[in-house]
């Protein structure tokens, strides 16, 4: 089937509009960021900033190092994200249940929930890393690794808790109602039904949550860890020359661009599912 | 609602990016252009008047807070106790200045070591003298030249050893920033990577915790810590950095500082003199019954 001549001409009016916003879109940008480079490069100090913060050998130098630390963080954060998830799932149920009977647990989940997403999580690192090991409890972990996971897992579960316990409350009570006429149980209207939706629902918000916990990582330098922040922290002290941090930096910034782009896909995705957006 | 550009958009957004990052001046190697230093002029030259200070009239001197103990007392640097304070003072003094006109400014390790204008005119904090630091920073000459120590518990296994080979498989801590760090990395060379801290209590915390089996640092703080700060704490050895030179501390002033000639000056009066001597005999214990691990 041939397009009709209007229709060609509507593409071809479309090309040519995508074509002038792109040529916009260009020059404004190559004037915008180039004013901003000049600035920077042109300012007083610019020598001075580039030789402590980019100076190429230095960076030579600590790349290995902190490359190697960096597998440190990444391993942390995968185990800490799936306990935080486990965690967060479990609280949020908790709240929402409505038993009675739970009530005594119901209120140890509320006070979690407020306690541990009103602490600094410095704080809560430093309070488990030292704290726990120095009750001399059997059983509970010496091993820094593990002390790291459990702080960061308390303080994070917390946070995604109410996330998910946000996306179980926006669901349509009518969605409850067709579970339970179809005869099924309460868990299992919660397991099949209604928990899918809230977790899709909230999914840019979890993936919020893991790109701040996949940076906090670094938090755990301050109980002997010496991950990516750490390690360029002492090779900047050995030398006084701040490039290592940029290094760092960089492979945070480098591990969380995959993550902030499925959060962009995702948003993208329900939003064409639910409203029916072309985009 | 439009939540991406089209690709076509999105292709020469990606392009004027690439070419406004390829306008950015190419990185040089960082060469420092390390000036000649002026040979160290005589305290003659450096009365009050003649020097460059940042606040005309007063010496000010910054150190870390918490300031610790046995180099300030009681987290007051300006009551003249502790090692470095008195020679903070003492060079002071032979610089001309009244006691009254010293001012103590809190200075964290970042501070002090950061490119552009300090707030003070030099800052002492157990900084170490290196030929790397030097690119970035001034140092005076050499104020205290400080032997490494290690500290367990007397209930370590670690306890008594003689040699720095026996303490390869021990879990080491020390503090971030301090040559301490680097002598396990570059002497002992441990089995298991050293634990990093920010400060000396948290290495101690970890100590006392069993997380580490042995925490090294400065001689004359693991003497402080042992006597004070640790239950049970012991010091197992001393030795000193083989690596590169002994350990030093300098006053530690802004990269091409008018005043380091002068301070220097100061600081080499104060050893010619015995002052240097003197304090260090008066503040900081003296290794006599700690045995050097080969």
């Amino acid at each position: 089937m041939t397009p009709s001549a209007r229709q060609l001409e509507r593409e071809q009016y479309r090309r040519r509009r995508t074509l002038r916003r792109g040529a916009v879109a260009a020059v404004s940008t190559i004037v915008v960021l180039g004013g901003l480079v000049l600035a920077v490069t042109s300012s007083p100090g610019w020598s001075n900033v580039r030789r402590t913060f980019f100076d190429v050998a230095q960076a030579k130098d600590s790349l290995p190092g902190i490359a190697e630390s960096f597998w440190l963080n990444i391993r942390l954060f995968l185990v800490i994200e799936v306990l935080v998830l486990l965690l967060g799932v479990l609280i949020a149920i908790i709240r929402v249940v409505p038993a009675p009977a739970l009530a005594p647990i119901k209120v140890l989940a509320v006070l979690y929930t407020d306690i541990f997403r009103g602490t600094p999580t410095l704080l809560v690192v430093l309070l488990v890393g030292f704290g726990l090991p120095a009750l001399q409890l059997t059983g509970v972990p010496t091993s820094l690794f593990w002390l790291g996971v459990i702080a960061l897992t308390l303080s994070y579960g917390a946070y995604v808790a109410e996330v998910i316990r946000a996306g179980i409350v926006s669901i349509h009570p009518t969605q409850w109602a067709s579970g339970r006429a179809l005869g099924l149980s309460y868990g299992v209207t919660m397991r099949r039904i209604v928990l899918p939706q809230a977790i899709r629902r909230v999914g840019p918000a979890l993936l919020n949550d893991f790109v701040s916990l996949q940076k906090d990582t670094a938090l755990l330098a301050t109980i002997g860890l010496v991950e990516a922040l750490r390690s360029a922290q002492v090779d900047q002290s050995r030398t006084f020359n701040f490039t290592p941090y940029v290094v760092a930096a960089v492979f945070f910034i480098a591990a969380t661009i995959p993550l902030a782009r499925i959060t962009d896909y995702l948003t993208v995705r329900s939003l064409r599912r639910e409203n029916g957006l072309v985009t | 609602m439009k939540i991406f550009p089209s690709g076509g958009l999105t292709a020469v957004a990606a392009l004027a990016l690439a070419l406004t990052a390829a306008c950015a001046p190419a990185d040089s190697d960082g060469d420092t252009n390390d000036t000649a230093k002026p040979a160290a002029s005589s305290l003659a030259d450096c009365q009050v008047d003649d020097l460059p200070l940042l606040k005309d009239g007063t010496l000010t001197v910054a150190t870390d807070d918490p300031a610790f103990d046995p180099w300030f007392s009681d987290n007051d640097p300006s009551n003249g106790k502790g090692f470095e304070s008195a020679v903070a003072y003492a060079v002071a003094d032979k610089l001309g200045f009244a006691k009254d006109d010293v001012t103590w400014v809190k200075a964290g390790f970042n501070q002090v070591i950061q490119p552009g204008k300090k707030n003070f005119d030099f800052d002492i904090n157990q900084f170490s003298i290196s030929a790397d630091r030097k690119k970035a920073v001034d140092f005076s000459s050499p104020y205290y030249a400080a032997a490494q120590a290690i500290i367990t518990l007397d209930s370590s296994p670690f306890k008594g050893a003689k040699t720095l080979e026996e303490l390869k498989d021990a879990k080491l801590g020390a503090q971030v920033g301090t040559t301490s760090l680097q002598a396990i990395t570059e002497q002992i060379k441990p089995s298991t990577k050293a634990l990093v801290y920010d400060d000396t209590t948290k290495a101690v915390q970890a100590l006392q915790n069993k997380q580490v089996d042995a925490i090294v640092a400065d001689l004359p703080s693991a003497y402080y810590l042992t006597a004070a700060e640790i239950e049970g704490g012991t010091i197992v050895g001393q030795f000193q950095p083989e690596t590169g030179d002994q350990e030093e501390f300098g006053l530690l002033l802004t990269k091409g500082s008018k005043l380091t000639p002068c301070v220097s000056a100061a600081v080499d009066a104060l050893a010619d003199d015995g002052t240097l001597e003197k304090l260090e005999t008066e503040w900081l214990d003296q290794a006599t019954d700690v045995p050097e691990l080969k």
